[in-house]
């Protein structure tokens, strides 16, 4: 099987998010592989071990990124692919897509793996973008996966509720939280890892312009959450208290 | 000069604290009250291949290094200071004595299974009446046929009862003080070969420290590590190495319970603003994060020379002797920070501090490391 994983280097989502001049600034916070492609790596493995093949990593990203490609070379998969986007002034999720279409278009692909969302972005749209591209079905937030042949049957988690479908390969799925229990990067796969085969691409090898990626969206502002404020404790007798919960709901929060 | 870690290293470390934090620190606190040690854990440790970080992967081994291995040591105990010492004592005190002075034999048989993680190392030199003072040990051995048979008793063993393979010293001839003492490899199914009595410690309490009994033990005397009345330069050279470990030990000792006591100042608020930003506590916290990061350069750089294969017993006794009394004194420091909180059992760092310090005690004393140092500087 050629099994590809998108994966992304995001925020380790124990850091306290900073802006500075209109942009999350990364100064300092440790980074980590985006949580729900671990589970996209961990089912690509599980699918290398079962069907046999080769699981291709690949980024769309920063330099730095290249040591969480290895992170993942070290967990198992085969083969690492980094594309710059250091050119691109303005990226969105269309930029990313494209840019990975133009990679996967002429290579054979039997399966693609994706997280379900990524914790910085958040949008989730990356990975149903790309099958859309590549013209192949694309089942988001799957929790199981059973490859049988050409046909695959899928879990996908509906906000509580499960759905089943069936679907032939080639596929793009994007991993949700259930899936599997990603594994660790063993010792030996890290001592493996600085030796499998990593290629560093730009757009240029990729027959791509910065034209044809510049982003679709633009950002206007960016801001942190309203700090929480404390909470009102309402005093005197109790139907005072109710007279003037209700007047706060009506003239404060505005919910009745 | 280069401060830097390489990638490897910085891989190894993030996989150790992401395995440290899902599968150690949940059950470390129930562990250390219950006196509990885990062998599920080391088994998980040996699946990722931290049994034999060092050792060469003809004997079994990663083939890494001293640094990444005290790196591990360092981010396990950061949150249990008890597998900390499992994996010290067993990569440092049971395996590296035989890599050192074992022939091929020895090492197919008993370092391979080492660090392959399939059995536990364990070293047999302290007795009753010979600690700081080695030389003075009563455990004998007498050559009988083709075996040796020991008899004595050794104490304070870390991994007693759970290890597979002792490494013993023991006297061979008692008339030629240090020069009489062999080193054995001592199999813990071996015939009088006996688990005594396992001591209740302050802390590392869910790493077992045990009396080694031998009753006539017979072991082969193609067991015999090293050459006959090599055991003692063959002991105390394995302490030099081994007291790196420790000292990777106290480092994640101390960082632990600096981070936890960060946290807890930033969180905590009194006189209206978090104590962090007072300046008693916000210089603690600077005087604390400052002498971590002195002994984390001195263990880095001892366990740096051994890689390279360049002389390291001063450094490794300076790394020790710096990284323990730092854990100590960083430990105390933040169950003060904590206050009377710090002095429950509902926070972890009264369990740092009481792990912080047998750091200050084993594989040699502070006094011993400070007459180590200060033989080298005379010599």
């Amino acid at each position: 099987m050629n099994i590809f994983v998108i994966m992304k280097r995001t925020f380790d989502t124990e850091e306290k998010i900073n802006i500075k001049g209109g942009k999350v600034s990364g100064d300092g916070a440790a980074f980590i592989i985006n949580p729900y492609d671990e589970y996209a790596i961990e089912e690509a493995l599980k699918l290398k071990e079962e069907h046999g093949g080769e699981v291709t990593v690949i980024t769309v990203g920063e330099e730095e990124s290249e040591k969480e490609l290895r992170t993942a070379l070290a967990m198992g998969a085969d083969k690492a692919v980094l594309i710059s986007d250091e050119d691109l002034e303005n990226a969105d999720q269309f930029s990313t897509a494209t840019i990975l279409a133009g990679y996967l278009k002429d290579k054979a692909v039997d399966i693609v793996l994706a997280g379900n969302v990524t914790v910085d972005g958040g949008s989730g749209q990356v990975g149903l973008r790309l099958a859309e591209e590549l013209g192949i079905s694309g089942v988001t937030m799957i929790t199981k996966l059973t490859v049988n042949g050409e046909t695959a049957t899928i879990e996908r988690d509906l906000e509580g509720d499960l759905e089943i479908v069936e679907v032939s390969l080639p596929l793009l799925v994007t991993c949700q939280q259930g899936l599997n229990e990603p594994r660790y990067p063993s010792l030996p796969g890290i001592m493996k890892a600085k030796k499998k085969p990593f290629e560093t691409l730009e757009l240029d090898d990729l027959d791509l312009d910065e034209d044809d990626v510049q982003a679709k969206i633009k950002s206007v502002e960016i801001f942190l959450p309203p700090v929480k404020a404390a909470g009102k404790v309402l005093k005197g007798e109790l139907s005072q208290q109710v007279n003037e919960l209700i007047s706060l709901l009506k003239t404060e929060a505005k919910v009745i | 000069m280069r401060f830097k870690l390489t990638e490897e290293h910085e891989m190894i470390r993030d996989m150790v604290r992401d395995f440290a934090k899902n599968e150690v620190e949940p059950t470390a606190a129930k562990r250390d009250e219950e006196q509990k040690f885990d062998r599920a854990i080391f088994d998980k440790m040996a699946e990722l291949g931290l049994a034999g970080i060092p050792w060469p992967e003809e004997y079994g081994g990663i083939g890494s290094d001293y640094l990444a291995y005290c790196i591990a040591v360092e981010e396990l105990s950061r949150v249990d200071a008890s597998v900390g010492v499992m994996l010290s004592a067993h990569t440092s005190l049971g395996g590296w004595p035989v890599y050192k002075f074992g022939n091929e034999e020895q090492k197919q048989k008993y370092l391979r299974p080492m660090a392959q993680g399939e059995k536990i190392g364990a070293y047999c030199l302290t007795e009753p009446g010979s600690g700081s003072d080695a030389g003075g040990m009563r455990t004998t051995a007498r050559l009988e046929g083709d075996h040796y048979i020991l008899n004595g008793s050794k104490i304070f063993i870390t991994n007693g009862g759970v290890a597979d393979i002792y490494v013993v010293f023991a006297s061979t001839d008692q008339s030629q003080k240090t020069r009489g003492i062999t080193a054995f490899i001592v199999e813990s199914d071996f015939l009088g070969f006996s688990v005594g009595k396992k001591e209740n410690k302050l802390g590392i309490r869910s790493s077992p420290t045990t009396e080694i009994i031998f009753d006539e033990c017979k072991v082969p005397v193609e067991n015999v590590l090293g050459k006959i009345g090599e055991g003692f330069k063959i002991a105390m050279m394995t302490l030099d190495g081994g007291r790196n470990g420790i000292a990777a030990q106290a480092l994640g000792i101390a960082q632990g319970a600096l981070d936890a006591a960060t946290n807890y100042a930033k969180d905590r608020v009194q006189f209206g603003k978090p104590i962090a930003e007072q300046q008693g506590i916000g210089f603690k916290l600077a005087d604390m994060a400052t002498n971590i990061e002195a002994a984390r350069l001195l263990t880095y750089q001892a366990a740096w020379l051994e890689s390279e294969g360049l002389p390291y017993g001063k450094e490794s006794a300076m790394s020790k002797l710096f990284a323990g009394d730092t854990a100590m004194k960083v430990t105390t420091e933040a169950v003060q920070i904590f206050g009377g909180y710090g002095y429950t059992k509902d926070y972890p760092v009264e369990r740092y501090m009481r792990d912080a310090k047998i750091t200050q005690i084993y594989e040699g004393t502070q006094e011993i490391q400070r007459l180590v140092i200060s033989r080298m500087l005379t010599k």
